[in-house]
């Protein structure tokens, strides 16, 4: 649970009347939604390094893309995809 | 070398475990805070690869490992008795209570859920206005600003069905804990990566300076590792004790202040116990009275007796160090995965599954 998987953000939504700012992040083939409330200054295009359904830092492409690829080599984004069966569905 | 192929840079770890081998003069003993680091060690073979002069000690890092018994029984309790909607992460379901586990208490018709963040809860109890949702929110500083964001969701969004049982554990006071213990004997520590992306690298210094040590802000891939265990080593054979970063690309001096801003407005720091190890002062994180409503020890003021642990487990003595996993005479026999006796046997960066999926010590 201590990983953090580096996503790039393909849109960012202002939520509950403009409290709340969220981004759907690639990872792969995987998109899910990452709170943008720690990285004010993320933007579209950004590669954010996100921990538990936050991004927590940005991170370049080179190394965002390194990462991803070693963490899909040894088996370590089954998490991303066992979760999605209890989560409640986006709207 | 047998797992040399899974490198994604054999010749570069090649280099480094050369120069660790070069520059070793004496024993030392490192130990890897991180459970992740843990798991990145075992799995890679890197502990055979090492010098022999060169000994890892796996630290406390695993926040379900350390989640006290009696915080398991209170979730269970609450599922079970309350009828609340429990949930939390997916390894925290199988950790053993006393009595049983949250993936028992599911079993039994409990409405127990795994979400993969507490935002999600927050979604949850929106969308089940009859009910209580409950978030047991465990995680070192890396989790507790994602845990204390759910409760400001809640708090902006008017949501009044929505708890957390906090059990946040830090790490910095664990590492002066384990100094401090006397049967530990460690001449250096990698910090872990993801906890200092948050707070920085601020807080290591005075106990890097206070004990003497080399304290390295590692990340947890085989190269960060490697390159983490030289950069220890190399300050010891110089005599010196200071914070370095092996993690730059990832870890700012400073952190994340917007993560801290959130953590400090939701929570305060608290003595804290851990699970196997005992109390550590100013170890971990209450909810602030401000958002007592969202608290969820508060909310339902649940007592229960605090339970023994299993006397057969040593899973104190493995998470600070003084013995390995495979020193347990029930490793691998009646402790397993799958019927764990202690914490670090359940969790995926626990030190005992890492030994027992990884080490090739037990027969899959």
């Amino acid at each position: 649970m201590c990983l953090a998987i580096p996503g790039k953000i393909k849109s960012i939504e202002i939520q509950y009347g403009g409290m709340v700012r969220m981004a759907k992040v690639s990872f792969g083939g995987i998109t899910k939604e990452a709170s943008l409330e720690m990285l004010p200054d993320a933007d579209v295009d950004d590669y954010v390094l996100v921990h538990v359904g936050v991004a927590i830092s940005k991170v370049n492409e080179e190394e965002a893309q390194k990462t991803f690829k070693y963490l899909e080599e040894i088996g370590e984004l089954g998490e991303l995809e066992d979760v999605d069966e209890y989560l409640p569905k986006s709207e | 070398m047998k797992y040399m192929s899974e490198y994604r840079d054999p010749e570069l770890a090649k280099k480094y475990l050369e120069e660790i081998k070069n520059t070793v003069s004496r024993p030392w003993s490192i130990m890897e805070v991180c459970g992740g680091q843990t798991h990145s060690l075992v799995k890679n073979g890197i502990i055979e690869m090492l010098p022999d002069k060169v000994t890892m000690i796996h630290g406390p890092g695993c926040p379900v490992c350390v989640t006290p018994l009696n915080l398991i029984d209170k979730a269970v309790y609450l599922a079970v008795e309350k009828g609340v909607i429990l949930c939390s992460f997916g390894d925290m379901l199988r950790v053993p209570g006393s009595q049983k586990s949250l993936l028992e208490a599911k079993a039994e018709g409990a409405d127990v859920r795994i979400l993969y963040s507490p935002l999600e809860a927050v979604k949850i109890a929106e969308d089940n206005p009859h009910k209580e949702v409950v978030f047991f929110a465990v995680g070192f500083e890396t989790t507790a600003p994602a845990n204390a964001l759910s409760v400001v969701h809640a708090h902006r969004r008017g949501v009044k069905n929505y708890s957390i049982l906090a059990s946040h554990v830090l790490v910095p006071p664990a590492i002066k804990a384990v100094i401090d213990d006397e049967e530990s004997k460690i001449d250096g520590f990698l910090a872990a990566g993801h906890v200092c992306t948050i707070m920085g690298n601020t807080e290591y210094h005075p106990l890097s300076a206070a004990y003497k040590v080399p304290i390295v802000v590692t990340g947890f891939e085989p190269l960060d590792v490697l390159q983490g265990i030289l950069m220890v080593i190399r300050q010891l054979e110089q005599s010196k004790s200071e914070v370095e970063n092996q993690y730059a690309r990832i870890v700012r001096e400073e952190g994340n202040p917007d993560a801290q801003k959130v953590i400090d407005e939701v929570f305060e720091v608290r003595n804290q116990m851990w699970r196997g190890i005992g109390e550590i002062p100013e170890s971990g994180y209450a909810v602030r009275e401000k958002y007592a409503d969202f608290d969820a020890t508060k909310k339902y003021n649940v007592t229960i007796e605090e339970a023994p642990e299993n006397p057969d487990c040593i899973s104190g003595q493995i998470m600070k160090g003084i013995k390995k996993p495979f020193e347990c005479s029930q490793f691998g026999k009646t402790c397993k995965p799958t019927n764990p006796l202690g914490a670090p046997m359940v969790s995926s960066e626990g030190a005992c599954a890492a030994y027992y999926h990884f080490s090739g010590l037990v027969e899959a």
